[in-house]
């Protein structure tokens, strides 16, 4: 028997559990529509690979991960999608994301798919690819990719595995029945997990309000690779750090992972989705969602599609509208509220919580702190909460860090007991937010200073250099005149030489160059007509719209005006001057013409382009860019430069490929359109 | 249909501010209940005046600073204030005096640091103070206790308060007193000798503070507070009469049980260092903290001038609240070391 270990702080919120468990898991059903977000997880939102009009199946992959951390996304039923968009999504933000939406079919109709029962044949790349590909993220919660908590890195050994069944947050019991009723697959995927890590021990932590959870799960082990352990009900018990500390004694040092400490720690509901990747061969497209709160008539847990709309969740359970003033997405301690019960179910909605006022009151005003330490007392981090909150409301951001905000893990403990209700998990957020955007915004300056003094040392050099060369063919000029007397050689004639050959090379550049400042001017003309053009669409847009800034726009079009008037005199003043050097009088006047009427034409060819079209132009320009930049960096790299230059230069790269992965990614965004 | 966007977390345990503070009232009612049995009605006159002119003030000066004031008065931060500093003070105190200390109590002690939870100092010992250095013979006049001599009643009581000049009362020395006075007495002999002595400790005095801890004890229980300031304070008081007992001389300082059961052991212990505003709030900051006002308490009852020494200890140990809270700090989940900066 494992000894249980104790952490620090905790609370014992009403658990209201009972509501939900009375009926067993019951099917939601197939919604008629599906909106599946492409970020479900942490990490890259996925990329589409299915267009507006194409038809699908059950379990087809409609997104690929972008990167290391991501995972992909499945079909979560046959149908037509309908649109790739943005959608509101249940994220703690409230905004819209990219959503791929199907219009399902009914009939539910399987991609064709096949497990590996024999698991162990498999390698553990081969595996840790299948998790990756069933679209796997941290069903608890978090949502974090599964195939990268996995990976053992070398030279790392775990001691421990850890199957998380504590589930302490309220109300919430997808766990709870997920033990209760699929013991056998979680059982199975923790041995399929435990076939990967190569732990030590497994274990199975559930708080001793599960007893049938308890004796459901014993009963399916079956062995003595895998133990249950039981520990007393304390809320955060089921947060990661808490129940590791729990089941093992260990704290995950601070910044740092449990693997650092020997240990990996999965959802039971991952555990089971991993069972199904890979024995079924079927990827993560439902979950398990408790459906309560006295806002609904039938609390009760739901086997639901991924991108299941929560109004068509909730109606199951008979939602009554009136009697539920917000929705969350999780537990009464962590969840989120949801902006619009029309947001879809995601593959981290482990509850979906719909209270009455009388059940989770809006909380009253704050009153003054009186430092009574009782959020102290509560903080499963050992943190100083009453300490912190003062620091976050006078800005003191580095006392904050100075006293471990950053190892707050926003469990609400202390906002849960606060006696003078403030919401200090609030400020926490609020401060950690600041923080986060000041180092942002501190290594972006930084990153500037870096490259500006990179090129201003560039210039100097490139002075200096200028500066030696001029030197040393003064040298040689001296030294040459001196043998040249010595030599006989007529120095007068020398010089006439060089002088015509100095002109030669001065016309044939100069034709170059009235060539480039052409080009120039045309482009200038080009650029000043689109924006008369956009600066009149704007007028007249105002003007319909009875705006006030009809005058303001109106002077803009009339100096955008005289700026194209400037830009096309230019040009055909050029023309002329061309005309006449190169000896073609006759056609000065048309030459001009000519230009502008070349100028007008690319305009109204970049007018008439798609967004499409556009959109590839975009792009094309800047991988030429990126091209470029990558030769000069190679350049400066193989003519050894200094570290500086290539750094600055490397950044550029590296901004640039991000500008032609988002021109990319634009662009099929339009093309889909 | 509009939804409530909250942050988590959405419930709220049941413990409220004004709960704490009518908690904390309720749980002086025995101390409070002993001290009118013992020393007749002129506590419960002291506290009856001190309330009325503490709501008053608490109302002008939120008014003053513009915060709303029903709202702020519901904390009844003010009452627990005027309740502790009417019990400190000596039954049939006049009327100005109740005023003055009141007044320098939520005035100068809260609302120019800038309201409840900014204070340094315990506001009620603001105010003891303030009138001890003050007033001293109006300060050091205890009336006898039941059993030791005449106890007023009602009317005289009210008279004592409200009409002074007329009031002619008897007072006697405390046992603190006459302990810290005796040079020559063997504590047996001294204990015969006087009438205010009782069992283990003064006449009356016993009962009291047997009262406040049975209040404190219930405040512990509802876990207002942790036991750790009022534990330290108490042991940190007994191991000195301990160590200085010497056994019962005429230079002892008097026994442990003598100095746990008299004057405002019991009620500062859990009624007053435990106030959190200002006193240290880490676990092993609460142990120091208690220690050292008991260290003080002791020294400044058997070495100092004064009647008694609660005030004044936690008053300077107000003063290195801070101070501890900064060393004291827990050592954070998943980092090596306590304290800042780890």
């Amino acid at each position: 028997m494992n000894r249980i270990h104790r952490f620090h702080g905790g609370v014992h919120p009403p658990e209201n559990k009972r509501q939900s468990v009375r009926t067993p898991i019951a099917s939601a059903g197939i919604p008629p529509q599906l909106i599946v977000p492409l970020s479900q997880h942490i990490g890259a939102p996925a990329a589409p690979v299915v267009s507006p009009g194409d038809k699908v199946l059950k379990g087809q992959l409609i997104a690929e991960p972008q990167g290391l951390v991501s995972v992909p996304i499945h079909a979560p039923s046959s149908g037509e999608v309908v649109a790739v968009e943005d959608r509101l999504v249940p994220h703690i933000s409230g905004h819209s994301a990219p959503c791929i939406v199907i219009d399902t079919d009914g009939r539910d109709a399987w991609i064709e798919h096949h497990g590996t029962p024999e698991f162990r044949a498999l390698d553990d790349a081969t595996l840790l690819e299948c998790i990756r590909n069933a679209g796997i993220a941290g069903m608890g919660g978090a949502g974090f990719p599964s195939s990268v908590k996995l990976r053992v890195r070398e030279g790392k050994t775990i001691d421990t595995l850890i199957i998380n069944g504590t589930e302490c947050e309220p109300y919430i019991t997808a766990d709870d029945v997920l033990m209760r009723e699929r013991a056998d697959a979680i059982v199975a995927g923790a041995r399929i997990l435990s076939h990967l890590t190569h732990p030590a021990e497994t274990l199975i932590g559930i708080e001793d309000n599960k007893p049938e959870s308890i004796e459901a799960m014993r009963a399916a082990i079956d062995g003595d690779d895998i133990r249950v352990v039981v520990f007393p009900t304390k809320y955060p018990s089921g947060g990661e750090k808490q129940l590791i500390e729990i089941l093992t004694g260990k704290q995950v040092p601070s910044g740092g992972l449990p693997a650092d400490v020997g240990v990996i720690c999965q959802n039971v509901g991952t555990a089971a989705a991993v069972y199904d990747a890979v024995v079924r061969g079927r990827p993560l497209i439902s979950r398990i969602t408790t459906v309560t709160g006295e806002g609904v008539r039938e609390p009760q847990n739901f086997e639901v599609l991924i991108g299941t709309p929560m109004s068509y969740l909730l109606a199951k359970a008979g939602y009554q509208e009136a009697a539920s003033n917000r929705l969350i997405m999780g537990g009464p301690m962590m969840g989120f509220t949801v902006p619009d019960p029309a947001v879809p179910i995601i593959k981290t909605t482990n509850c979906l919580l719909a209270p009455t006022e009388a059940e989770l009151p809006t909380p009253p005003p704050a009153q003054a702190c009186i430092r009574c330490g009782m959020c102290a007392t509560a903080c499963p981090a050992s943190l100083l909460p009453q300490q912190l909150f003062w620091f976050a409301q006078g800005k003191e951001y580095e006392k904050l860090e100075e006293h471990n905000l950053f190892d707050c893990i926003e469990c609400g403990a202390c906002s849960y007991v606060c006696p003078s209700h403030i919401p200090l998990v609030q400020y926490y957020r609020a401060s950690k937010a600041e923080i986060l955007q000041q180092r942002r915004d501190h290594a972006k300056a930084e990153h500037a200073r870096q490259r500006f003094e990179a090129r201003q040392e560039r210039i100097e050099r490139e002075e200096r250099e200028k500066e030696a060369k001029r030197a040393a063919r003064k040298q040689a000029a001296e030294a040459k005149v001196k043998g040249d007397s010595s030599d006989g050689e007529d120095p007068i004639q020398a010089a006439i030489e060089r002088a015509r050959a100095k002109k030669a090379a001065q016309q044939t550049q100069g034709a170059a160059s009235q060539e480039d400042e052409l080009a120039s001017l045309e482009k200038a003309v080009v650029s000043a007509r689109k924006r008369l053009d956009t600066a009149n669409e704007k007028l007249a847009q105002a003007e319909k719209e009875g705006s006030d800034r009809v005058a303001a726009l109106a002077t803009g079009v009339e100096k955008t005006r005289a700026k194209l008037d400037n830009a096309e005199a230019a040009l055909r003043a050029h023309a002329q001057r061309a005309g006449e050097t190169t000896g073609q009088a006759s056609g000065d006047t048309d030459a001009a013409q000519l230009a502008i009427e070349k100028a007008r034409a690319a305009r109204a060819a970049d007018a008439q382009l798609s967004p499409g079209e556009k959109a590839k132009a975009t792009l094309t320009s800047l991988e030429q860019r990126l091209e470029k930049s990558r030769e000069k960096l190679a350049q400066r790299k193989a003519a050894d430069d200094e570290a500086k230059i290539i750094e600055a230069l490397e950044s550029t790269v590296e901004r640039l490929g991000e500008k032609v992965e988002q021109a990319r990614k634009q662009l099929e965004v339009t093309e889909k359109a | 249909m509009s939804m409530l966007r909250l942050t988590s977390p959405h419930a709220h345990g049941p413990q409220s501010t004004p709960r704490v503070m009518q908690t904390v009232l309720l749980a002086t009612v025995p101390g409070i209940l002993v001290l009118t049995h013992f020393f007749g009605f002129g506590t419960l006159v002291n506290i009856l005046w001190g309330s009325v002119v503490a709501l008053t003030l608490e109302s002008i000066a939120l008014k003053i600073r513009g915060r709303p004031v029903g709202f702020y008065l519901k904390d009844c931060s003010a009452l627990v204030t005027a309740f502790l500093l009417c019990i400190a003070l000596p039954p049939y105190s006049p009327w100005w005096l109740i005023a003055v200390g009141i007044a320098s109590a939520i005035l100068l002690g809260k609302h120019f640091y800038g309201g409840l939870g900014y204070n340094p100092f315990n506001p009620a010992m603001v105010g003891y103070v303030v009138l001890l250095i003050s007033f001293p013979v109006q300060m050091t006049s205890w009336a006898p206790p039941r059993g030791a001599g005449e106890v007023p009643g009602l009317i005289e009581a009210l008279q004592a308060c409200f009409l002074p000049a007329a009031y002619d009362g008897t007072t006697m020395a405390t046992p603190l007193d006459i302990l810290r006075q005796n040079e020559s007495l063997l504590m047996e002999d001294l204990w015969a000798q006087s009438p205010v002595f009782g069992r283990w400790a003064g006449i009356g005095w016993e009962w009291v503070n047997i009262a406040f801890l049975a209040g404190g004890l219930w405040l512990l229980q509802r876990r207002i507070f942790t036991w750790h300031a009022p534990v330290a304070m108490l042991a940190s008081i007994a191991l000195l009469a301990a160590i200085f007992y010497d056994g019962g001389s005429s230079a002892s300082g008097g026994s442990p049980l003598f100095h746990l059961l008299s004057g405002a052991t019991m009620f500062g212990a859990f009624f007053i260092i435990t106030d959190p505003v200002s006193s240290a709030v880490s676990v092993r900051g609460r142990l120091i903290y208690g220690a050292l006002i008991g260290v003080l308490v002791y020294v400044i009852r058997v070495r100092g001038n004064y009647p008694d020494a609660v005030a004044f200890a936690v008053l300077i140990m107000n003063f290195a609240a801070p101070f501890i809270d900064y060393y004291t700090q827990p050592r954070t989940y998943g980092h090596k070391r306590a304290g800042p900066g780890s």
